[in-house]
């Protein structure tokens, strides 16, 4: 008990509460940091890994980039990818997509779909939040996402 | 209607006396403080921890999420009263009442203006002492009756700390006595006129500022009810309304100390301008800010380091200073 009968130690001990005291008071004076979140939603950033979703082509936005080769569903370690049917149409060269079904509930964001994908059709959507009640409502599909993000 | 309500009062106290009117008035007067003072002081916590922490703290309750406390002390009201099986009934049935009770008493001799005490008690420094005191029976009472080993660990805790605490808390307080020449409240905030006794006596207004914070059971020195080793310590088989009485003691007790520390060395009511007990509020919340402050600054001491700093540093400064004051006045 060197310390309570040293002078110089406890002169020493007290400037360092005084020193912790002037920390805290300056966070205290400090701008908030925290976002309230329902009523403000921060930028996510574009490394966000949500679901997956499917890219427009950009010289027709009517359909996507995706030629329904399958890659993806191959790829896929978890087999979330349950389906990918496409059809072709009259006076198209490439096949155009019509089902693309995602089971989000094995899917675990590992990238390997939109690494694979050829055409760069895949990307990961900044949706954070997906939430369901059951099963089903982790189905998504991509195409009918598409469509209703098109419509936005 | 001024008018009628003194005419009523006289014939009151043509029965029962003035001094008895005086009292109840004064005693509603003191409940109305505690429990608005309560109110503020667990929405001012959250709201000084969340700024330290830069966050908000409560917001969605009313303006600033002033009305808070208010929708808390409902939550709690409306909470069932559980009593464990094994507990001692009686102890731990009266242990709740009995730690609110002394802390309305200590408020009789505090001075909030010149002209606002409940009674000016001619040892009113030993009355609040005494009472303040008595807040360790209760918390030994609830530790012993729960039944329970935190309760019990932080209720023995508790004790060899407030009984550690109390002599530096008395024996720095002396010094301001011997100055002041009295026991009153009033008198010694009366002898404060030219200079505040922190000036006189730095030494002791800070150990009695350490005293108090370890006597409120506040961080750095909140042992008996450490959340991180003892569940919630004294208090962790209590629910609803009488876990809110401890709670409410635990504020009031802090309001009482800020308001000592107040009365004895930052001169009390006095100040210019502004009416007396506006000064004796912002200098009280001034110190109560500083125990939240500290609460979020200073991690807990250990057990061993507690009671050392108490008979090893503060007991022999304060009885150090009491020398040289003694010393000093009678030169």
């Amino acid at each position: 008990m060197s310390g309570l009968t040293n002078p110089a130690a406890i002169i020493k001990g007290a400037y360092s509460l005084i020193v912790g005291l002037g920390v805290t008071i300056k966070a205290f004076f400090r701008p908030v940091v925290t976002s309230q979140y329902p009523r403000e939603v921060i930028d996510i950033s574009p490394r966000f890994r949500g679901h997956t979703k499917l890219v427009g082509d950009p010289e027709n936005p009517e359909r996507t980039l995706c030629i329904v080769c399958g890659m993806c569903q191959k790829s896929c370690p978890s087999g979330a990818i349950k389906k990918v049917e496409g059809e072709k149409k009259e006076g198209e060269k490439k096949k155009t997509l019509t089902t693309y079904i995602l089971d989000f509930t094995t899917c675990s964001q590992c990238g390997i779909c939109v690494e694979v994908c050829p055409t760069d059709a895949l990307a990961f959507s900044a949706d954070y939040n997906p939430v369901g009640f059951s099963r089903e409502d982790c189905r998504y599909d991509l195409v009918n996402e598409y469509e209703q993000r098109r419509a936005l | 209607m001024i008018a009628q309500i003194e005419q009523a009062a006289a014939q009151i106290a043509g029965i029962v006396g003035w001094e008895t009117i005086r009292i109840v008035v004064g005693l509603v007067g003191v409940l109305v403080v505690v429990l608005v003072n309560a109110l503020v002081l667990t929405w001012a916590e959250r709201k000084v921890s969340g700024h330290i922490q830069r966050r908000i703290g409560p917001k969605e309750v009313g303006p600033f999420g002033l009305l808070q406390p208010i929708a808390d002390t409902i939550k709690l009201l409306a909470k069932e009263l559980l009593t464990p099986q094994n507990v001692e009934k009686p102890l731990y049935l009266l242990a709740p009442t009995l730690i609110f009770v002394p802390v309305l008493v200590s408020f009789i001799v505090i001075p909030f203006d010149s002209y606002l005490q409940v009674k000016d008690i001619n040892v009113g420094i030993l009355v609040i002492l005494a009472f303040s005191s008595l807040s360790v029976l209760s918390i030994l009472i609830a530790g012993l009756g729960s039944n329970n080993k935190y309760s019990l660990i932080g209720s023995l805790r508790s004790v060899a700390q407030n009984i550690a605490y109390e002599i530096p808390l008395l024996l720095s307080l002396l010094a301001v006595v011997l100055m002041a020449g009295s026991l009153s409240l009033k008198d010694i905030v009366e002898a404060q006129k030219g200079l505040w006794y922190v000036v006189y006596q730095p030494i002791a207004f800070l150990v009695f500022f350490v005293a108090s914070v370890a006597e409120t059971n506040r961080t750095p020195f909140d042992l008996p009810e450490a959340e991180s080793e003892l569940v919630a310590g004294f208090h962790t088989e209590y629910s609803g309304m009488r876990f809110a009485l401890f709670f409410l003691a635990e504020y009031t007790n802090m309001f009482i100390v800020s308001a000592m520390i107040t009365t004895f060395f930052l001169g009390g009511y006095g100040g210019p301008i502004l009416p007396g007990f506006v000064w004796f509020f912002i200098k009280t919340y001034l110190l109560v800010f500083v125990f939240l402050w500290f609460r979020w600054t200073f991690p807990r001491v250990r057990f061993d380091q507690l009671l050392n700093v108490s008979w090893k540093l503060l007991i022999p400064l304060s009885l150090l200073n009491l020398l040289v004051t003694g010393g000093i006045l009678k030169i």
